[in-house]
């Protein structure tokens, strides 16, 4: 009682297989960035309100930073959608400084940026409270209250904001902008959110400077609160008493 | 009386009337076009920029904020010091007051990046902010001064004039140091930081304000074909040269307290000694037109007797008065930050130098805007009620017999 050869049913196996493999894929490209999105609600999820128990900063050591360099400048416009124009109305979140002693004549080179200060002057003059700080330490606009009058402007020691000037177009979804809002470094909060680093750093990490380095200030663990500890560090402006989150290594 | 720019009702039907109300409307044309413009095109039409953030516009907006306090003035030494001849000025002084802010806030709301959310800047307040507190000064000067206006007006409320006189008088004080404290209060900045900005702003209100008034003064007064009498202008002159004096003087304290600061000896140099415009704007315009040649005038032995001298110094003092703004708010940001002192900088973002600021044609426009909203106002404002001063000579000569 031998069975027939089924050849065809040999095939019908193969079809079998190549459509549960297909099936497979498809399920799986389909489930994917759902098993992503889990992964960035598993680093904070939105529900969740940031804490005061975290400061965020960074530290800049400028013997490190190279002079001609400005990977964490590209980095920061392509990250949040910036145009990377340089004129007097384009929007820098961040530049980078070159400053020689007028004494000594020792020259540096350092990313200037939003400093995150704890007493920010931007959020004491911000008439409708559109400039604030997240309990984490991180200062933002938020764009749906911001008038534009540009008085945060006037009062940031850094001149680290820039007003919008012009429409935009090919914004990045994650971080909105807006003609005639104020806005400035958010430390790529969209980033520290879901446990990276902000673009510059990563970018700086990348080109092999190491020259930034962020962290939580109040984890006596992290590399930033070590290098704080460990080595002599400036605040910018430090006699306004801002305590910045940002600090500068090497000047 | 009558003549073809009569203001009052009593006129009856005049072109002139009409031909004012169409040249205000003209300029008004004008500063919605450059508002619709920019709200489509955005400020990169502006001559302002990341650097210079407020510009042209602010400059007329700071400076009809700070007359309109002022102007007020008049009214409150009338009211609430009880001097006759300023008693007959004002409901003269309320109007112009109310006229004057509304054209300074219709700047500032016109050259916001979002002059939309004007309802959000009205409902979300940060107190810690003194623009913030700005907003209810003048918010509630509009009550006051409204309500004031009304006690002047209504000779049943006649007995509250005193009072709420005395109130609008105290709250314009504190709008104007709010105002100054704007400034005062940027603690970056070499050019601001300073507690002096608020009573220094006081005393420009005076000066600035009664300017504004004589010259609104003499303008109705001709307009209508009225004499003005000699004794108004003697008196009305030397409180003039009094207030641009004090000016004068709190302008040399703020340069004299900064030079006497190592930190402060650049932006000295820069304002006071510099190649630009600034420097032309503060010795010419500030000074120059705006103090000395006034002071000159008012205290020449003519002046008592001449209408025409007294008119052109106001006239020269607001001209003076607007290069004050200038230099105080632009100048005060061409000149660059100092993130690191004793370093020379420089950046893309043009650190270390300083800025350079052309105004458009549209922020000249916006700017225009403010004192034509203060003119319409005015001018219909007369057309339909009594402000022309009716002075009672004999008690104003006793009132200067007693001193």
């Amino acid at each position: 009682m031998n069975e027939p050869k089924r050849p065809e049913s040999n095939l019908e196996n193969g079809e079998r297989r190549s459509f549960l493999v297909a099936s497979a894929a498809l399920a799986g490209s389909a489930v994917a960035p759902g098993v992503m999105l889990y992964g960035i609600a598993q680093a904070k999820p939105a529900e969740e309100a940031v804490t005061n128990k975290v400061r965020w900063g960074m530290l800049v050591d400028t013997n490190k930073c190279a002079t001609g360099c400005t990977d964490c400048v590209t980095a920061c416009n392509t990250e949040n959608g910036l145009s990377g124009k340089t004129g007097p109305q384009d929007s820098q979140w961040i530049r980078k400084v070159d400053i020689k002693n007028l004494q000594t004549g020792a020259q540096h080179t350092l990313p200037m940026m939003c400093q995150h200060c704890e007493h920010p002057p931007c959020v004491d003059v911000c008439p409708t409270g559109a400039s604030f700080k997240r309990a984490d330490g991180i200062v933002l606009v938020d764009r749906h209250i911001c008038i534009g009058c540009r008085y945060c402007m006037m009062a940031c020691p850094y001149k680290a904001r820039s007003f919008v000037h012009e429409p935009l177009t090919d914004q990045n979804p994650e971080v909105p902008r807006g003609k005639g809002c104020v806005e400035s470094c958010t430390f790529c909060v969209q980033r520290v959110d879901r446990d990276q680093s902000p673009a510059c750093v990563e970018a700086c990490d990348k080109a092999g400077h190491k020259a930034m380095v962020f962290g939580d200030l109040n984890n006596p663990e992290s590399d930033v609160a070590k290098a704080v500890k460990a080595y002599a560090t400036t605040e910018v402006r430090g006699d306004l008493r801002l305590n910045t989150g940002v600090r500068y290594q090497g000047i | 009386m009558a003549n073809n720019v009569c203001l009052g009702r009593e006129c009856g039907k005049n072109t002139g009337f009409w031909m004012l109300l169409a040249l205000g409307g003209l300029v008004m044309l004008g500063t919605l076009s450059a508002f619709f413009y920019l709200e489509h095109h955005g400020h990169i039409m502006t001559g302002m920029n990341n650097q210079i953030v407020w510009g042209l516009p602010h400059v007329f907006a700071v400076f009809l904020i700070v007359a309109a306090s002022g102007v007020l003035n008049v009214a409150s030494i009338g009211s609430v010091f009880g001097k006759k001849l300023y008693k007959a000025r004002a409901p003269l002084s309320g109007l112009l007051a109310l006229a004057m802010l509304a054209g300074g806030l219709a700047v500032l709301v016109l050259d916001l990046g979002r002059p939309d959310r004007l309802i959000v800047a009205m409902t979300h307040y940060n107190f810690k902010s003194i623009f913030a507190w700005n907003m209810i000064f003048y918010n509630g000067f509009f009550a006051i001064v409204g309500l004031y206006l009304i006690t002047l007006m209504d000779h049943k409320l006649k007995p509250w004039s005193k009072p709420v006189g005395l109130l609008a008088f105290l709250w314009r004080l504190a709008l104007t140091t709010a105002t100054g404290s704007i400034f005062g209060f940027l603690v970056a900045r070499a050019g601001y930081n300073s507690a002096l900005y608020a009573p220094m702003f006081i005393i420009y209100s005076f000066a600035y304000g009664l300017a504004a008034f004589l010259v609104v003064q003499s303008v109705m007064y001709k307009w209508n074909n009225i004499a003005m009498d000699e004794r108004i202008v003697a008196r009305m002159k030397n409180l003039l040269a009094v207030f641009v004096a004090a000016g004068l003087y709190f302008t040399v304290v703020l340069h004299l307290t900064n030079m006497y600061f190592a930190k402060q000896w650049e932006f000295e140099r820069f304002l006071l000694a510099g190649d630009n415009i600034y420097t032309t704007l503060f010795w010419l315009g500030q000074v120059f037109i705006g103090g000395i040649v006034p002071l000159l005038m008012l205290f020449s032995p003519n002046a008592a007797k001449s209408p025409a001298i007294v008119f052109l110094a106001a006239l020269l003092v607001l001209v003076g008065g607007h290069a004050q703004m200038y230099v105080t708010i632009v100048g005060g940001q061409a000149f660059p930050l100092d993130l690191f002192p004793g370093y020379a900088q420089t950046s893309s973002f043009f650190d270390g130098e300083v800025h350079s600021y052309s105004p458009s044609i549209w922020e000249l426009m916006l700017g225009l805007g403010g004192i034509a909203t203060a003119f319409l106002i005015t001018t219909v404002a007369v057309r339909v009620l009594k402000f022309l001063p009716q002075d009672d000579f004999k008690e104003i000569e006793l009132e200067a017999k007693e001193g």
